[in-house]
């Protein structure tokens, strides 16, 4: 009989549901579970945390609900677990699921942190360009926050090979999370770009958890799922040519279906045909997607491409403060009074001097998420919301948003709701910016403790 | 007759820095040629006047009877540095479902929430 290993998903990202991941970990007969808990900006908002606040450890600050949610049944039946949730202390995670064994009563458990992506003090000498502008990547010098390498799935897998039952990193590709389990029971090589191709497409499929299960897809009357709150996290049988089912554990809400996969698969995807990560080029445009039964959805002959020379970094950098806050109107003639507000707002800032680099005046309601593609034609509301905000240098201009919003309470017109007392009205902003740097230059490292 | 996009296709986006992925799938096989044909990247850049300031490129996925549409300049200046409330722009691809399309009378039996459409 062919060997098959199920993979299942723990969490598609830091805020994601813990149930679903206890789910697959008690219910679906898991070889392994996988956890991605990072954003584009979580290396560079874990660092700024890290200064300001020493008791942070420097790693998914869910770290513990998730483990303790999951490791009694992975311990119980020899699921293994590869996580990307060190952010930027792989180590000090590691040590803290030691902690949670130890408590738990599993002694001997080898855990693993791969450590290496992170290359702050390096960026500026191994990268050229950034990718985005085209700008040379010295002129981010005085607003650098951190770097970080996207590595690939090898140092995961040399943490399997070495026994690792628990295997816990920074920064890795997302898709390479999923795919390492699959190189180590299989023994593909890392040069084997045909299966790594189907391998990583898999990893796509599940990075993001159940919006491959029906989550980020139900519109109702055109695209419904059953029980769209009871959501389950994916699963994906993978023989070893890669040839894979996708499901979920049964009966739990959501759907595995042609349209749901579909859409996943181009989810975050700019070249159909080149998709580029640290372990191959995945080619979808030859996928086959075949219904074989209720929630199950067979996955085959996703393309792979030879890998390129460089791996991508992501290189985060202060730029400035957002302030914004919102107020509300309803009623016959919401929007005038609305508009009216704006045009108040625009006096003030002009007034009390607003230094931005760009103000945002928006109604909620009719304008604020499609902004200048709204239809001409859209029908008024009944309720708006004036949702204002602002780019500035620093956080004493970003806080006068908030301040002329105040001022809107007392001093402005007729029928105007205001929140009081008021959530926090500034934040503090972490540009994102790309670069290339050769792979041979971030070599990733290993550390193993022991429950 | 003419329908909205919601009745033949659905659409996903996702981001990247200032970049959205809107991709357009055909609800049945039948439709992907009107997609094709009707839902060009100029038409689409249109439809999306001010709201994506770059470039749109338009690939066609035939084995997904999808189109991905890559929208430069998407995301007001990319997800973190953005002040639109919707930063990532995951409510972008519900506005292409807006877009009027063409459809054979023929075809009409396979449209999706014809509930909504006047007899």
């Amino acid at each position: 009989m062919t060997k098959t290993i199920r993979i299942g998903a723990g969490a598609a990202w830091w805020g994601d549901r813990v149930e679903p991941a206890q789910l697959n970990a008690e219910r679906g007969e898991l070889d392994y579970l996988c956890f991605e808990t990072m954003a584009e900006a979580t290396v560079s908002a874990a660092q700024v945390r890290a200064r300001r606040d020493p008791t942070f450890e420097g790693y998914d600050t869910y770290l513990d609900d998730r483990m303790r949610a999951v490791l009694p049944a992975c311990m119980r039946q020899g699921t293994k677990i590869v996580s990307n949730q060190g952010w930027i202390n792989p180590d000090a995670a590691a040590k803290r699921i030691v902690h949670w064994l130890r408590e738990l009563g599993h002694t001997g458990v080898k855990v693993a942190s791969v450590n290496g992506s992170m290359i702050t003090d390096r960026v500026l000498q191994l990268t050229d360009r950034i990718l985005e502008n085209g700008q040379p990547t010295s002129t981010l010098k005085p607003t650098l926050i951190s770097a970080e390498a996207y590595l690939g799935a090898e140092p995961i897998v040399e943490a399997l090979r070495a026994g690792a039952q628990i295997v816990v990193t920074g920064r890795v590709a997302d898709p390479s999370i999923f795919m390492a389990p699959m190189m180590f029971e299989f023994g593909w090589d890392p040069l084997d770009h045909v299966r790594l191709g189907q391998g990583m497409g898999l990893g796509h499929l599940m990075e993001c958890g159940a919006q491959v299960t029906g989550g980020y897809f139900s519109d109702p009357g055109f695209k419904d799922v059953p029980e769209p709150w009871n959501f389950a996290f994916p699963i994906v049988e993978v023989e070893a040519d890669g040839s894979a089912v996708l499901t979920k554990v049964a009966g739990t809400g959501g759907a595995v279906t042609l349209q749901t996969v579909k859409e996943q698969m181009l989810y975050e995807v700019h070249d159909p045909a080149n998709y580029l990560t640290p372990d191959v080029v995945v080619d979808f445009t030859q996928a086959r997607l075949e219904q074989i039964g209720p929630d199950r959805v067979r996955v085959t002959q996703i393309g792979g491409k030879p890998r390129t020379p460089t791996l991508k970094v992501s290189i985060g950098c202060t730029e400035g403060f957002i302030g914004e806050d919102m107020f509300f109107y309803a009623g016959p003639g919401a929007l005038r009074r609305a508009q009216l507000a704006k045009k108040i707002l625009e006096e003030r800032f002009r007034i009390v001097g607003l230094q931005a680099e760009e103000i945002r005046i928006d109604f909620l309601g009719l304008n604020a998420i499609h902004g200048a593609a709204t239809p001409a034609d859209a029908p008024e509301p009944y309720e708006i919301a004036v949702r204002v905000a602002a780019r500035t240098a620093t956080r004493e201009e970003a806080i006068k948003v908030g301040r002329e919003v105040d001022g809107m309470a007392v001093s402005g017109i007729g029928h105007t709701g205001k929140r009081v007392p008021h959530a926090e009205r500034t934040r503090e902003v972490i540009g994102v910016w790309s670069a290339l740097v050769p792979r041979e230059q971030v070599p990733a490292s290993v550390h193993y403790f022991e429950s | 007759m003419k329908v909205l996009l919601q009745h033949i296709a659905h659409a996903r986006s996702g981001d990247k820095g200032d970049t959205s992925n809107i991709a357009v799938f055909a609800y049945a096989p039948e439709f992907y040629p009107l997609l094709k044909a009707q839902l060009t990247a100029k038409r689409f850049k249109d439809f999306y006047a001010g709201a994506i300031r770059g470039e749109v490129l338009r690939y066609e996925v035939d084995n997904l009877e999808a189109m991905n549409f890559v929208c430069h300049g998407a995301l007001g200046g990319g997800v973190s540095r953005s002040l639109c409330l919707d930063n990532y722009g995951k409510a972008l691809s519900a506005a292409i479902l807006g877009f009027e399309i063409d459809v054979p009378d023929q075809l009409r039996p396979l449209l999706r929430g014809a509930h909504l459409l006047a007899a």
